[in-house]
């Protein structure tokens, strides 16, 4: 783990921090190319389809080959859009997603990811970045379709923040600290994951990240059966497939932080750690697409209601219930 | 240009929006101009005929047989009762006599055909609210149908299958078997789509209370169908005004009480079930062989004068009117489309909801673009 405040920043360093962004980033973006191609398998299953399975045996080049597409395809920018920004907008979006991954966890003893005292914190204020490059590019599209879906998921994206933050604050309170290295040690020593005692915070965290995703059944800034495409109606070819990209790091991101603050993140018995906090990975994402397969979506004026008149007062019983164990227990 | 006027508040304005003709829940070539303010729909102004064909005024210059494949495609997803609305109003003029067996190979193949209609509505209807799922299970279920139909007529959509006086062809050995087979599987897949879909908590919250509209509405608009039995009103054609041998089977006629997009999708639940019923009977019932097409002229000429005869299709009372001068080809026919009928209510249904209701409620009033525009 790399400890930069006690060792001073030379050559070596900044080479080891480079080839450590490398590496994650090549892990992600298998990561990201797998679990599309798990995603389709899956819900193909729940639907009595086969799924993809052409390209590669069993289709395990599919989303290679759908990357490659999105590649060569012709890069439109709409006449009437706001050019700078539309450019700008997918980057905006993307390098938040990637940057969060610098303090997750993935085992006990790696090299790669910070243990930065603020981790949970770092998390949060960094994936509210994001909002910005979506907000950016559905409006910059000058399309009306795609102004409608920035202005929901900014609506849905800052009203389950605060849920979302409130359940982690949960788990903080019980480890005694915000750094995510030292919530997992708590568990490992503990005996128990933050799954058992924090089980309504986890709840509230599941819901509330589900939303933070965009995903089913709070996908509406992309609900295709009413906005087309919402957000990213306008982009195509590669700027599209960065949309796609933030999604789905997000999605192992969120993954990773749910596996550390609730599941125990490495820690478990047999296995290696990283297995450990593989499988927990898995299993968050198979769950996310297990929901998609099988939810209809919410509209928008019941998503905030749930967010403010449930999610929020059942995340502050939460915080309020584990302040007084913490305190007399 | 100052985004505040004088009085300090923010300066907003409305929205023209274009939904359709190419939008992925109008089901088709549909088009709505909507005027919002926010989400809130302010105006909406329906516009059709993306998908007019002239099918009226082409029947002028055809021989009544040559009509039949023309009426496949106005509601393509229930082609058997458009064949049979439109021979049914030729024999009635012409007072023909249908061979016992024809009657009752039509009748499964009409309810056969209003199941596959219904199961697509609940397929799209489940997709327009966002859950994918479903609309793959209904696939599954309607395969089975359209390749009983293939089987009976040698198509899967546009079936061109009844003649005036009968049916073209008798169906094949076994063919009944399968469609018992059918009628026993369907009841149990009828039960998972109930518990998967009915129940489900987001899904009612999106449908209950949801374009609402009474009895007397409906009515003024001349709605029929699930749209106007869902205000709770029993109006079902094969029991008011009984035609071909439906006096004969026993079954009820579901009907909502509240009128609104929930009411509208459980009733094609249960019309599904009470088809069920009506074919199980047909097939304890149907003679084992005889002709199925009656005597019929070689070249059908019906008598001059007016006519017009209404069943009831998978959308509403489906009627065929027949001006004819006694030749062989009419003089005038007007289609008493549904579909059409039913989108009446549209626009002042969506005052004041917002878009995602906009596609509930659209997505319930069920129309198909090939019979809206004909």
């Amino acid at each position: 783990m790399w400890h930069w405040e006690a060792n001073p920043l030379n050559g070596p360093a900044v080479l080891g921090m480079i080839i450590g962004g490398v590496v994650i980033l090549l892990m992600t973006l298998g990561v990201v190319t797998y679990s599309i191609l798990w995603q389709r398998k899956l819900i193909g299953w729940i639907q009595w389809r086969i799924g993809p399975n052409r390209v590669g045996p069993l289709g395990l080049f599919q989303t290679i080959a759908d990357v490659i597409k999105l590649l060569i395809k012709e890069d439109v920018i709409p006449e009437k859009s706001d050019r700078a920004m539309f450019l700008l907008a997918p980057i905006i979006a993307f390098v938040p997603s990637f940057t969060v991954l610098a303090v997750i966890p993935f085992s006990a003893h790696h090299v790669f990811t910070a243990n930065a005292a603020i981790g949970a914190l770092f998390y949060i204020a960094l994936s509210a970045i994001t909002i910005h490059g979506v907000m950016l590019g559905a409006w910059a599209s000058n399309n009306k379709y795609s102004l409608i879906g920035g202005m929901r998921s900014a609506a849905m994206m800052v009203s389950y923040e605060i849920p979302l933050g409130l359940s982690i604050v949960g788990v903080v309170l019980m480890a005694g600290s915000i750094n995510l290295n030292d919530i997992v040690e708590a568990q490992a020593r503990s005996g128990w994951w933050n799954v058992v005692p924090q089980i309504l915070g986890f709840i509230v965290f599941l819901i509330a990240s589900t939303a933070e995703l965009n995903r089913t059944p709070f996908d509406l800034a992309e609900a295709e059966s009413e906005l087309v495409a919402g957000y990213h109606t306008e982009y195509s070819g590669f700027r599209f497939a960065f949309f796609m990209l933030t999604e789905y790091v997000y999605l192992f991101a969120m993954a990773g932080l749910c596996a550390t603050l609730y599941l125990g993140g490495w820690s478990g018995p047999f296995l290696p750690g990283w297995l450990w906090f593989a499988i927990k990975v898995f299993l968050y994402i198979s769950f996310q697409f297990w929901l998609q397969a099988t939810m209809p979506r919410m509209r928008i004026d019941q998503l905030m209601t749930f967010s403010w008149k449930v999610l929020l007062p059942l995340a502050l019983v939460n915080l309020v219930l584990t302040a007084v164990i913490k305190a007399f227990v | 240009m100052s985004l505040i006027d004088e009085k300090d508040q923010v300066r907003t304005e409305e929205m023209l929006l274009n939904v359709g003709p190419q939008h992925p829940s109008t089901h088709g070539v549909f088009r709505l101009v909507v005027k919002i303010s926010g989400e809130t729909i302010i105006d909406a102004e329906p516009v059709i005929g993306y998908l007019h064909r002239g099918t009226e005024k082409l029947a002028e210059d055809l021989q009544y047989t040559q009509i039949i494949p023309y009426t496949d495609r106005l509601d393509y997803l229930a082609a058997m009762l458009n064949n049979y609305a439109l021979c049914h109003t030729v024999e009635e003029a012409l007072g023909l006599e249908i061979p016992e067996r024809a009657e009752y190979l039509r009748v499964i193949v009409m309810e056969l055909n209003r199941i596959a209609s219904h199961l697509l509505f609940i397929g799209t209807y489940l997709l327009d609210l966002g859950a994918m799922s479903p609309f793959l299970y209904v696939f599954a279920e309607r395969e089975r149908i359209v390749q009983m139909f293939n089987e009976i007529c040698g198509a899967r959509l546009t079936y061109n299958y009844m003649r005036i006086g009968g049916l073209r062809w008798d169906a094949p050995p076994g063919w009944l078997d399968q469609v018992r087979a059918f009628v026993g599987h369907m009841r149990e897949q009828l039960k998972m789509y109930d518990d998967l879909i009915t129940g489900n908590e987001i899904f009612l919250n999106r449908v209950r209370g949801i374009g609402v509209y009474d009895t007397e509405t409906a009515l003024a608009h001349g709605m029929s169908g699930i749209n106007l039995r869902c205000t709770g009103f029993e109006w079902d054609l094969r029991r008011k005004k009984p035609y071909s041998i439906y006096d004969r089977f026993d079954f009820e006629i579901p009907v909502g009480k509240n009128g609104d997009c929930f009411d509208r999708y459980y009733l094609h639940l249960l019309e599904m079930r009470e088809s069920l019923k009506i074919v199980e009977q047909a097939l304890d019932q149907i003679p084992e062989s005889g002709p199925v097409l009656g005597k019929v002229p070689k070249l059908i000429r019906v008598p001059a004068g007016e006519y017009y005869s209404g069943i009831e299709g998978a959308r509403g009372e489906l009627g065929f009117y027949i001006v004819s001068d006694g030749k062989d080809k009419p003089y005038r026919m007007k289609i008493r489309k549904p579909s059409f009928v039913n989108l009446q209510l549209l626009p002042k249904l969506l005052r004041g909801q917002n878009m995602a209701n906009l596609i509930a409620i659209l997505g319930a009033v069920d129309i198909v673009l090939g019979e809206v525009d004909a």
